[in-house]
């Protein structure tokens, strides 16, 4: 941590001093070293892709890389600034749902992947090494991420610890309060699985006002004991103070508490939401950020970001790079989404369904909440 | 005699005096608005163009008819009664074609999809097939998306072609134009904005009732107390003012919080039981503690600037002329103060209206104000329209405020330092 706020003062300064300097000569960009402007999401997030990404490219090309965490408003940020004439992000790191809406709108760049994006060690293309979604016509994944329910061990008897996602709707025999995103996105689809819905239908059933209406009356019935979280950084936060018995979470912020601060937590992975996140280029920076983008999203380096958050990486041939844990030395492989006993009841999250009906969904869940 | 009296005055160098006059007082106009000029230009850029601007983003609606021109032109005279003729869908494919090659759906799509869930996927899954797309085009489209198929979306792509449109305002509100064109209420489960506006205007009102309660007698010992003491005071209501307001704001926090000081105190002394904490933050409650605290100053400076303007002799007066302490307070002070408790009143009543920081973070779900929507639309959903006509909203209330205030009080009377 200290570490890295020192290096991200340093790339600061270093920045306004280039800034100013290439003023002052009037050089162009094209100066030796450069300084990309990267979009992330902070925390533990930022830190592992600062560690496998920015750190060698640093080494390799004197370029300065400056973090900004923007990516929670990202499509907001890229809009107005495209609207302003003034796109002062490189390289944004965002949802495929954000990014489909922003390749709509042309504010940032279609990629050919086969030809922007590093071949398998083994050969294989890319459009062949990605896992499913990975590729969008304006997206390059980097990592497949999970939304998860963890709870506290220490809250229910050892001969009763909660193991699936009905277990979370069930107050009689795992009491205790709640903590769920303030959003409709995830709790829907929970909310249809523990009432029994297949999860291949899930999707299908929402798209209809009947499976609305069911979703939302499943919810009802933990309502009163739910504590509604929006910073990601929460739910390990009240799982750990016990003022919750459950969280929903962002897998790799669990992980992270459970592995680097011992906490004891455990996490549901059945009925896992998994999505992926990655790479966009706002229009007109591609020739700026070409060969980083190469570099970021190769084989090697999306195994070597596992070392540092258990989020899984989006290139199939990475699985095999993929070791220990730099701090604890832990296998990584059992705590990844995409780990075969983990993955078997996922749910993939649907980023056409949402890109729809978040807009309206979001405005009943409020309405909902506000009851 | 009368050849002087038509002669004009003329300055040492035989410039009529009135000329000279006139040039001097322009030329010191000139300089008093060079003066101004800066804080003018300011004015303009900061405020003034991006009210306008908000204003005109609220109602300004070029998506359909620019994206859509073909289609809108084809639809002219349509009656709406049964679906369009192959022709519009000819257009409409010519249109998605044009755009899918140009990458500027986006904006259309999601102003559609605000009307119409759905939209936004129909557009977007249509254009990407649109090059590959063969006459009868009424097939392939509906083929290609079931949205073209049905009524509504056509009715909808007509009433949107306008310039400008009705419907922020009306989602505002909690209205919609149904597929018929008749002005109607949403579904209940999708009422929201009409609820959080009223509760923004109580919640203000209940606070500026607080702070006026809380600084009343803490403005009148300001303008009583001897200098020194009094000093000492202000200096006190001060300084809570010049520190930052996420610091207040969250130090509210670590006192009302269920584990926090306040709840600890009384279940220390046995006040309430350990399990039955008192839940005072990330709720109303929350919101008008914390808000009443932080725009205290903005009630008790107007206040005490008025107090301090009205001499002591006269409660004395009163009083010798045999009135009782509370009848004279009631018949001479109180009165004398008006000015003050509404200049203050107001002031803290608009600011209360427009917070949302505050409402944000200890609010919960039950304190949470219209503002805290207009960041969401802002940020989020990006709805730039519809957070532009829920401000504009405010913006009519705020100034209906103001008229009234002027009405009954004259904003001439009010002093603020």
């Amino acid at each position: 941590m200290n570490s890295s706020l020192r290096s991200f003062r340093k790339g600061t300064l270093g920045t306004a001093v280039a800034l100013v300097g290439m003023s002052a000569l009037g050089l162009s960009a094209t100066a030796q070293a450069e300084t990309l402007n990267i979009v992330s999401w902070g925390g533990a997030y930022s830190m592992s892709q600062h560690e496998a990404y920015d750190k060698p490219w640093m080494e390799k090309t004197g370029d300065e890389i400056v973090n900004i965490d923007r990516s929670g408003n990202a499509l907001a940020g890229l809009r107005a600034q495209s609207q302003a004439g003034n796109v002062t992000w490189d390289l944004v790191d965002m949802l495929p749902a954000d990014a489909m809406i922003a390749c709509d709108e042309g504010l940032i760049e279609p990629l050919d992947h086969d030809e922007l994006l590093a071949d398998a060690p083994d050969g294989t293309p890319p459009s062949e090494d990605f896992v499913d979604g990975g590729l969008d016509d304006c997206f390059v994944a980097s990592i497949v991420y999970s939304n998860i329910v963890a709870y506290n061990t220490e809250m229910f008897p050892e001969d009763q610890q909660p193991s699936t996602i009905e277990d979370v709707f069930d107050l009689e025999n795992y009491p205790g309060k709640r903590a769920l995103l303030r959003k409709p996105i995830n709790n829907l689809e929970w909310a249809l699985i523990a009432d029994g819905v297949d999860r291949n239908d899930v999707y299908a059933m929402l798209e209809t006002e009947e499976g609305i209406q069911r979703a939302f009356a499943k919810l009802d019935t933990i309502k009163d004991e739910v504590i509604w979280w929006e910073e990601g950084a929460q739910p390990p936060q009240l799982l750990a103070d016990q003022e919750v018995a459950f969280a929903s979470a962002y897998n790799g912020r669990i992980f992270n508490a459970m592995v680097t601060e011992d906490q004891p937590f455990e996490i549901i992975w059945d009925a896992q939401v998994f999505e992926l996140d990655g790479w966009v280029v706002p229009t007109g920076k591609l020739d700026k950020v070409k060969d980083y983008l190469y570099f970021a999203t190769d084989t090697q380096r999306l195994a070597d970001q596992a070392k540092y958050i258990s989020y899984g990486p989006a290139r199939k041939s990475s699985a095999d790079y993929v070791t220990t844990h730099a701090e604890t030395g832990i296998e990584m492989e059992e705590h990844m989404p995409t780990y075969g006993p983990n993955f078997e009841t996922a749910l993939q999250k649907d980023d056409l369904f949402w890109a729809d009906f978040s807009d309206e969904l979001t405005q009943r869940f409020d309405a909902w909440l506000a009851q | 005699m009368s050849h002087s009296s038509s002669e004009p005055l003329t300055t040492a160098d035989g410039v009529p005096l009135k000329v000279s006059l006139r040039r001097a007082v322009r030329r010191s106009k000139l300089k008093a608005l060079l003066l101004v000029s800066p804080l003018l230009a300011f004015l303009v850029i900061a405020f003034v163009m991006p009210i306008f601007d908000m204003l005109w983003r609220s109602v300004d609606n070029p998506e359909v008819s620019t994206h859509l021109s073909r289609t809108v032109e084809a639809l002219k005279g349509w009656d709406g009664e049964s679906l369009p003729e192959e022709l519009a869908f000819a257009a409409l494919v010519e249109d998605l074609r044009e755009g899918q090659e140009e990458r500027n759906l986006g904006l259309l799509s999601s102003r559609l999809n605000y009307e119409k869930s759905g939209m936004r996927s129909a557009i977007s899954r249509t254009a990407r097939r649109a090059a590959d797309l063969e006459p009868p085009f009424r097939e392939s489209l509906v083929e290609a998306h079931r949205a073209w198929g049905e009524l509504d979306t056509w009715r909808l792509i007509q009433r949107e072609a306008r310039p400008y449109t009705p419907s922020y305002y009306l989602a505002a509100v909690d209205r919609q134009v149904s597929p018929e064109g008749e002005i109607v209420k949403v579904p209940a489960h999708l009422e929201i904005h009409v609820a959080l506006f009223w509760r923004t205007f109580w919640m203000s009102a209940v606070i500026t009732g607080l702070t006026l309660l809380l600084g009343y007698p803490i403005a009148y010992l300001l303008a009583t107390l001897p200098l020194r003491r009094s000093n000492l005071l202000m200096i006190l209501v001060l300084l809570p003012f010049w520190t930052s307001l996420l610091v207040r704001t969250t130090t509210w926090i670590a006192i009302l919080q269920s584990q926090g000081v306040l709840n600890d105190m009384m279940v220390a002394i046995g006040m309430i039981a350990d399990e039955a904490r008192w839940q005072m933050i990330h709720n109303k409650v929350g919101t008008i503690v914390a808000m009443t605290h932080i725009l205290l100053p903005f009630m008790i400076l107007p206040l005490y600037s008025v107090m301090k303007t009205i001499p002591p002799s006269y409660m004395r007066a009163a009083r010798s002329l045999g009135g009782k302490p509370l009848l004279s307070f009631r018949r001479v002070y109180f009165p004398l103060t008006i000015p003050g408790i509404a200049a203050g009143g107001i002031l803290v009543f608009i600011l209360a209206i427009g917070y949302y920081i505050t409402p944000a973070l200890v609010g919960g779900q039950s304190g949470r104000f219209i503002t805290n929507y207009i960041a969401y639309h802002m940020q989020t959903s990006l709805n730039w329209g519809l957070a532009a006509a829920i401000a504009s909203i405010l913006l009519f209330v705020v100034i209906v405020f103001y008229l009234i205030f002027n009405r009954l009080i004259g904003v001439d009377k009010v002093k603020l330092g």
